[in-house]
Formats: structure tokens, sequence, C-alpha cells
């Protein structure tokens, strides 16, 4: 899929500093048509001043950016026409209503604008479009930004940390909107903080700490790259499983807490040679679960801390 | 993109117009303290002053035919300036001027939309003001309203480029209002309007002298007493130079964000 779709955004050797601050250390990355691509790293990586760099509004003292084939700071007036641009924690005139902003959005834009009342529905904000913008919850501002970013119909949408402050429920939701974008073709480039987020949404992560990215891939193939560790917890009464267990090349260690048996290995094909092991010894199980690391693990394992820290 | 700019112009009047002390403080208030000063000052002259301006050469005719009224419409032009200091902070604290920088929208059509609804605003509070004046004023306003407008206008652009200066460095909207009235209000002092230039200390006339207010206030002075246009030619040349400097200097200071 990669090698096919051309590359709608290609970032390379890309630096920046203010002062001593390095906030961007030789970034390279390329985003391909079609894909939920995502920025990923904690508050302070750069996931910001990159995506803000792709989108014209800053210029980096290095490298070259071309985002639809366009130059994004000198061409910033015609690129602005072609994508769409979510800004973290933006506000509007406290109050403007909902429809003036949709339809002052939609008015500044040359190529037919999407319909700005079916927008509205469709993000449920249509009984909300003559409520002033102070007046709106977190979610309800953040689907309205998200309107004011599809009201041109761009090739690229860009979402900055669009899911911040919102509840699970709200998040979801907006999880939701996001995959429609990209299931009408467009392009979706996105900033996170939030693993899950990155995991359920983005198609391709670039994991970022320091102004610098350290690997960019699927979130599946990330996870088997640097903790392909797996922990397959078995609850049974049969007392001689322990033992077949053991046996088991791919398992490293088996440890028993009374009825549960925790199986630890390396790769998927632990996962296999124990359900094999199970049915081929008739053992009877009460419980099986595998332990799957995510990609708060490779965060761990690449930046020896945590996301949160 | 002249239709972003009348279209943000016409949003950003209905904003202003939702604000709770919008209209009242920036067209009520000066209007209102205009006519009521001038009734009180008004009621304590003598009779024979009030019937016939033009032999009025009191000192507290003066002051109720000239220095009040001026006095009022650089308030009006103040206020617009000090408001424009503050929306313009306001909108970079919140994120909004860069919202609106990722738009096609060009940033020179964000600022001048803020300018030209407060000069809108200007005009028509000092119509308002014109027109009272006529109607309530003890010895009448005898100024044309063309002229007194225009005359403000010029005042107030040339007062607004040095607010946008003010707008670059104050750090944050809480900051805006204060600073902006601690800078613009000691120059309504120093502008010779309460005490003639000449009898200021060499000093601070010289200090007077650099300031826009000076000009503004000569100008606005002399359309008031009905003088004509040519014979202020150096004041509204001085407002032009001002309003280019300072307009240079903010275009290399100001911040968006």
């Amino acid at each position: 899929m990669t090698a096919i779709r051309p590359p709608v955004v290609q970032v390379s050797g890309c630096r920046k500093t203010y002062g001593s601050l390095v906030a961007l250390d030789e970034v390279s990355f390329d985003v391909v048509d079609g894909e939920i691509f995502g920025l990923i790293g904690p508050n302070g990586a750069g996931k910001t001043t990159t995506m803000e760099c792709v989108e014209g509004l800053r210029r980096p003292d290095r490298g070259t950016i071309a985002v639809l084939g366009m130059d994004p700071f000198r061409d910033v007036y015609a690129l602005q026409q072609r994508i769409g641009v979510q800004l973290q924690q933006a506000q509007l005139q406290k109050r403007i209503t909902v429809w003036e902003a949709v339809d002052f959005w939609a008015s500044l834009y040359r190529r037919p604008a999407s319909d700005g009342r079916r927008l509205l529905d469709q993000l449920g904000l249509a009984e909300k479009r003559n409520a002033w913008f102070m007046t709106l919850s977190g979610g309800q501002k953040q689907r309205l930004f998200i309107a004011l970013a599809l009201i041109n119909d761009p090739d690229v949408v860009f979402l900055d940390e669009l899911t911040t402050g919102l509840d699970p429920q709200a998040r979801r939701a907006i999880w939701d909107l996001v995959r429609d974008i990209r299931s009408r073709g467009k392009t979706v480039f996105l900033t996170t903080h939030l693993m899950e987020e990155a995991e359920r949404l983005c198609d391709r992560v670039a994991i970022m700490e320091h102004g610098r990215i350290i690997d960019i891939d699927t979130p599946d193939r990330l996870v088997a790259r640097h903790c392909p560790e797996r922990t397959i917890v078995v609850t049974t009464e049969d007392a001689g499983a322990e033992q077949r267990f053991r046996e088991l090349p791919q398992a490293q260690s088996v440890t028993r807490h009374g009825a549960r048996l925790t199986i630890e290995g390396r790769g998927d094909d632990l996962v296999a040679a124990v359900i094999d092991c199970v049915s081929a010894n008739r053992i009877r199980v009460s419980d099986f679960r595998t332990l799957m690391p995510n990609l708060e693990d490779v965060f761990l394992r690449l930046t020896g801390h945590s996301i949160r820290d | 993109m002249l239709r972003g700019l009348v279209k943000l112009t016409w949003l950003e009047i209905k904003i202003f117009l939702r604000e709770p002390m919008g209209a009242v403080g920036t067209i009520v208030i000066p209007v209102a303290v205009f006519v009521g000063l001038g009734r009180v000052a008004g009621r304590t002259l003598s009779p024979g002053t009030l019937s016939d301006p033009s032999t009025s050469f009191g000192a507290s005719s003066v002051w109720v035919r000239i220095i009040l009224p001026v006095f009022a419409a650089l308030l009006i032009a103040l206020s617009a300036v000090v408001s424009l200091v503050t929306i313009i902070s306001i909108y970079r604290e919140g994120g909004i001027l860069k919202r609106l920088r990722a738009t096609p929208l060009r940033p020179a059509t964000i600022l001048t939309a803020h300018v030209v609804v407060k000069l809108l605003f200007t005009a028509a509070t000092l119509a308002l003001l014109v027109l009272a004046g006529k109607r309530y004023y003890p010895s009448g306003v005898n100024v044309s309203i063309w002229s007194a407008t225009v005359a403000l206008l010029i005042s107030t652009w040339s007062v607004l480029s040095l607010g946008f200066i003010i707008a670059s460095l104050v750090p944050t909207a809480r900051f805006a209002q204060p600073i902006a009235a601690a800078i613009f209000y000691p120059m309504v002092a120093l502008s010779g309007l309460f005490v003639p230039l000449a009898s200021l200390p060499p000093g601070l006339r010289a200090v007077a002298r650099l300031l826009p207010l000076t000009y503004a206030v000569s100008l606005l002075k002399g359309i008031w007493e009905g003088e004509p246009w040519f014979a202020h030619a150096g004041d509204v040349a001085a407002l032009a130079v001002v309003f280019a400097v300072c307009v240079a200097i903010s275009s290399k200071v100001f911040r968006w964000e």
C-alpha cells in the first residue's frame, strides 16, 4: 500500500531551534495518501511544532517540506485552500455563533465548499447553530473545529490533539468522525499523546521524543519489533498442565498462583504453541488470556520512561 | 480577499454589539457625559454669554465650546484604541488570531477588519455627539459633522497605529487595558488641551511635541473652532508620519501568538 500511493506530505531533515532549545532535530517522514498518520509522544516532544511547520504556520531553520507538492511556507495561501486545520487549544470569538463561524469559513475558500448545513448535521451540531461559541461544551467546540477543518472539502486534514480534555464518550464519537474522514478518501495527519487513541485510530504512527522521531510504522509492527514479549494467563485445575507448558520451547518461564498459570515468552509463536498444547493434551481451562504489549510499552521501551512522565 | 474583509468586518460588528458593555461603553457613555457636563457647565455661565456664542470670550465659555467637545472626541478615539489593544491581546491569547491565520485569510485582512470596526464606531459616536450637541448644548455646536468626523478619524487612525505597537508588547490580555490606559491618558494631559503647550516647562513641551495626541488635539480644536483645514495641514502631516512610523514598527514587532 505504501509503495503504490504517493506521499501527500514529505518532510525531510527538518530542524527548528528556539534559542538553545532544539525543538526539531532532523525530522523526516512521509504521510501517504488516504491514511491516518499519527505523530505520538509526550507534551513538548515537538509534535505541534512539526505539524505547524507542515501547515505553513512556522518555518523550519533547515530541511524541506512538501505538502501536496507545494512548499507550505512559500505557497501558504494556495496550500490553505486545499488543507483543513484544527489547532491545539484554539478558540473562536466568544460571541460568534456556530453558523456564523461555518458560514464565514466557507466564504474564505475558492473551491466549492462542503455543505455547511450537512456538516453540522453530521457532527451533531445542527441544534446548536445559533449558540454562541462560549456556551458550547468542550466536545461541541472540538466538533465545530472539525467542521471548520472540513468546510473546504480538503485533501489533507490536520488534527492537533483533538480529543484532549474530552470525556471518553466524546472521544469515541470523535474517533468515529476521523475514521469517517478517511473513508471519504482524505488523508489525516494527527498528533496525540494518548497511546490508546493512536492504537485505535492510526494506520501508521511516528514516535517522537525531544524533537526527534524514534521510529515509524504501523502500531502492530512497532509492538512486534520493540516489545515481542507475550504473556499468557491460563486458569486450569489440571495438575499436569504446568509441566506441559514448561516443555514448550517458546515458553521462557511458567509461574503458578493457585489454579492460575502465567506463561511468558517471545513472539506470536508462543500463543499458537500454548493453544496447540492445550488442545493436544486436552487440558480443561476455565480462563485463557493473552496480554499483549501496546504502544505504551513500546514508548517505555524506546525512551526508558512512560509517556505520562 | 475583499470578500473576507467585508464579511469579517460585519461579523466583528455583530460580535462587538453582543458584548454586554460594547455599545453602551463606546457610544452611550461618551455622549451622555458630554451632554451632561455641558449642561452643568452651561448653567454656571452668565446668561449673556450663553445667548450669543460669537461674543463669548470668557474662559468658561471656551471650556464649554471647545475643550469639552474635543476632550469627549478624544475619549472616543482613545476608547477605540484601548478596546482594540484589548481585543487583539484577547484574540492572541485565546489562539483566535492563530486560528484565523490558518485559513486563506491574510493577516493584514484580519487587522484591517478590526481597525475598520473601531473607526466605524468612532465615527458613529462622534456623529451622535455632534447631533446631541446641536440639540442639547448650551451654546450649540457649530461644527460640521463631516469635518469633525474626518478630523477624528485621522486622529484615531494615527493613534490606533500606536495601539498596535502596544498590542504587540502587552504580555497578556489582562494587562492590555490598564497598560494602554496608563500610556494614553497621560498623553491627554500633555496634549495641550487643558494646559497650553506654551505654558509647559521646556522638557515636557519637547516630550509633548513627540506625542501624536498633541497633533490630534491641535487638529480637533482647530476644526471645532471653525478654522479651515489648510491651517492644520501640519497636524495632518504629523499624524500621517506617526501612522507610517508606527505601522512600520508594529509590522516588525507584532506577534500572532
